[in-house]
């Protein structure tokens, strides 16, 4: 293995540094003794056994969870629609409004989303609540979905289509079968990066929940403004943990598929040489 | 054009033409097209298409005939994918109808047409192996398992593939993917398969191998195929008869030998191999044509079909493997004097150009059968070409 000289070394230790001290002091804080966030006394796992008794925080989480599960789902079936027609259909009639329609969330401020989906819901009489919650999400992770899943698609030959419609597809049959499986991977992280921005968004979900609907990131904002409490700490390790493992069993697929994929080549070679 | 191809492909047309001439007494020629009671498979009738203002295809009717390997040869936008594409489903004829065994095809959608295309990206589905590919069309028939199973293998082995089944398309070579693209557009046993410009990504020692293969297969499958390709060579080699076009029109619809001995315009003869391309003036000496084209030299003869009235202008098309090069004056017609300024050496050919007396040049080919390696002329050799009164080609306009 080559070694490092100094500078890397230095440049990497800080680098890391820059990005998980902030995260190891909050989980190491999580198992304070003490209910002063700032002062160590002694390792426990009692702020943990009090968050699970915290009903508030556990329907937060729930909410939350429900939210960004429907609303990416919703967000990424339609931002793949968007996408598809996007690049698909040629130039048709105002094309260019239509994709620059598409990807004006990305840049809007969240305020303005968030304010004009207020107004709209209070104009239509809908109850805040999780409707409104996932309607808003699917709104502003949609753009996100087709931005991703359209970057995939310039590329993807449109022959492979031709080819499944010549070989007696049906229009539907020809997306089912070849493009989705083709696009599947940019349909998945387009689902995962709706997920997460649902997940964490604060700013959207304030305008739009309800007193019923109280997502985790606006009842650990609200909180925190009370001070911090070891217990919100608590409550972000889990988080991190359950990020941390979504990751590494999402690394450990791909490398177990690779490895498996090897294995087919070197025993289609030995086939072969038989 | 590199003169390297043209040799090999009116080589190869020479022998073709050799071939057919000497089985005509064993065996019929296949020339469907020559029997007034054939009925052809495709049938263009008056097919124009347009893309806005843009007419890619200008009221062309054609007939191809069944177990025919049919090319449509022409320059990158003359309108021949187009027309393949128009037979496959992917496009509608502006005006005209095209009949496949004597329906109009124009309301059935792609995925229900008896036609499948091999396409120039192979579009081999990069999820699925070499198997599942082939076997593709065959689910979507609805085909029992274990036929389906039959025919996959029966297709790898028809194009050399067997070993490579669980491969996925990523995984085998070009050639082997592009025999893959064949046998799944053959899977489905077709009564047309459309291939379009099929080996075009292959080298040219693997292109040349595979158009044999390509004839092979057709005529084992007795599949009727139509080839696009803007390689003359290709097509020649290939095809039973070649259309030519230009400009979504079509130029010449004939067998390979027919267009390169009998072209009907400056536009095929030019398009089709090499030839020197003369203008003048046309009268008639008894059964042949005289042909008056530039002041001081003597007019060029030759035996035509086609009417030309006296005094209109033509052009007079020469290939160069038709004349030849003498030190001494020939007694014979179409004799021009003229000196050697440039000498192609390829090793089995040589391809003078001789400049006449008043600057026009006369390409002349000889075949190097003497192995030597001291050439008979050399350059600014005073020479005599000449060529024989069925040699040159009378073209109209």
């Amino acid at each position: 293995m080559r070694r490092l000289s100094a500078f890397n070394v230095v440049s990497l230790t800080l680098g890391f540094a820059f990005l998980y001290v902030p995260m190891l002091i909050l989980v190491i804080y999580s198992f304070n003794e003490s209910k002063l966030v700032t002062v160590w006394a002694g390792f426990s796992t009692k702020w943990y056994g009090e968050l699970a008794g915290n009903q508030q925080f556990l329907d937060a989480a729930w909410v939350t969870l429900r939210v960004a599960f429907f609303s990416s789902t919703i967000a990424t079936v339609l931002g793949t629609m968007a996408a598809y027609a996007l690049i698909r259909s040629g130039r048709f009639w105002g094309r260019t409004a239509f994709s620059g329609m598409i990807y004006a969330p990305l840049v809007m401020p969240e305020v303005i989303t968030g304010l004009s989906l207020l107004l709209l819901f209070i104009a239509i009489g809908l109850d805040r609540g999780i409707l409104t919650l996932v309607l808003a999400h699917t709104t502003f992770c949609m753009c996100y979905v087709s931005v991703v899943v359209s970057s995939r698609l310039i590329t993807f030959d449109q022959s492979l289509e031709e080819a499944a419609r010549d070989l007696g597809c049906t229009a539907a049959e020809s997306f089912r079968l070849v493009t989705l499986p083709i696009i599947a991977p940019a349909v998945v992280s387009g689902w995962l990066l709706a997920f997460t921005l649902s997940l964490d968004d604060l700013v959207i979900a304030s305008f739009t929940s309800g007193p019923s609907s109280t997502t985790l990131p606006i009842k650990i904002f609200s909180s925190v403004r009370l001070g911090v409490s070891p217990e919100i700490n608590a409550l972000s390790t889990i988080m991190i943990g359950i990020v941390a493992i979504g990751v590494i069993i999402a690394s450990l697929m791909t490398k177990r598929s690779m490895a498996r994929r090897l294995a087919d080549e070197a025993a289609a070679d030995r086939a072969e040489l038989t | 054009m590199h003169p390297a191809r043209f040799t090999f492909s009116t080589r190869l047309t020479f022998l073709k033409g050799t071939d057919l001439a000497e089985t005509k007494d064993h065996q019929a020629v296949f020339a469907p097209w020559e029997d007034p009671n054939e009925a052809p498979l495709i049938r263009f009738r008056g097919v124009t298409k347009k893309f806005g203002t843009f007419t890619a295809i200008h009221d062309v009717s054609l007939d191809i005939y069944r177990k025919e390997f049919f090319a449509l040869l022409g320059p990158s936008g003359c309108g021949k994918t187009t027309l393949m594409r128009l037979l496959a489903g992917f496009e509608t004829p502006t005006e005209g109808q095209i009949e496949l065994d004597g329906h109009d095809i124009a309301p059935v959608p792609p995925n229900q047409r008896a036609v499948n295309m091999m396409f120039q990206s192979y579009a081999l589905f990069p999820h699925l192996s070499v198997w599942e590919n082939i076997a593709f069309g065959l689910k979507r028939e609805g085909m029992a398992k274990d036929k389906i199973g039959d025919r996959v293998t029966e297709m790898l082995r028809l194009t050399r593939l067997e070993q490579f089944g669980r491969r996925k398309p990523h995984q085998i070579s070009g050639g082997q993917r592009q025999r893959v693209a064949l046998a799944r557009s053959l899977a489905k046993a077709p009564k047309l398969l459309l291939l379009d410009e099929p080996l075009g990504a292959l080298d040219k020692k693997l292109r040349e191998e595979t158009q044999f293969e390509l004839m092979d297969i057709q005529e084992k499958t007795g599949t009727t195929f139509v080839i696009v390709t803007h390689d003359q060579e290709e097509a020649m080699t290939v095809a039973s008869r070649v259309a030519v076009m230009d400009a979504g029109v079509l130029k010449q619809v004939a067998t390979p030998s027919q267009i390169y001995e009998n072209p009907n315009s400056v536009y095929v003869a030019g398009f089709i191999g090499d030839v020197t391309i003369l203008q003048g003036r046309a009268r008639k000496d008894g059964e042949r044509y005289l042909v008056d084209w530039a002041e001081g030299q003597p007019p060029l003869v030759t035996h035509s079909g086609v009417e030309i009235g006296p005094g209109e202008t033509c052009h007079y098309a020469i290939r160069p493997e038709k004349v030849e090069i003498h030190k001494d004056r020939p007694d014979d017609d179409n004799v021009l004097h003229g000196k050697v300024i440039d000498i192609g050496y390829l090793g089995n050919i040589s391809t003078y150009h001789v400049e006449l007396a008043n600057g026009q040049i006369i390409r002349a080919q000889s075949f190097n059968t003497e192995r030597s390696t001291r050439q008979a002329f050399t350059w600014e050799d005073e020479v005599w070409v000449n060529w024989t009164d069925r040699c040159g080609i009378l073209l109209a306009g």
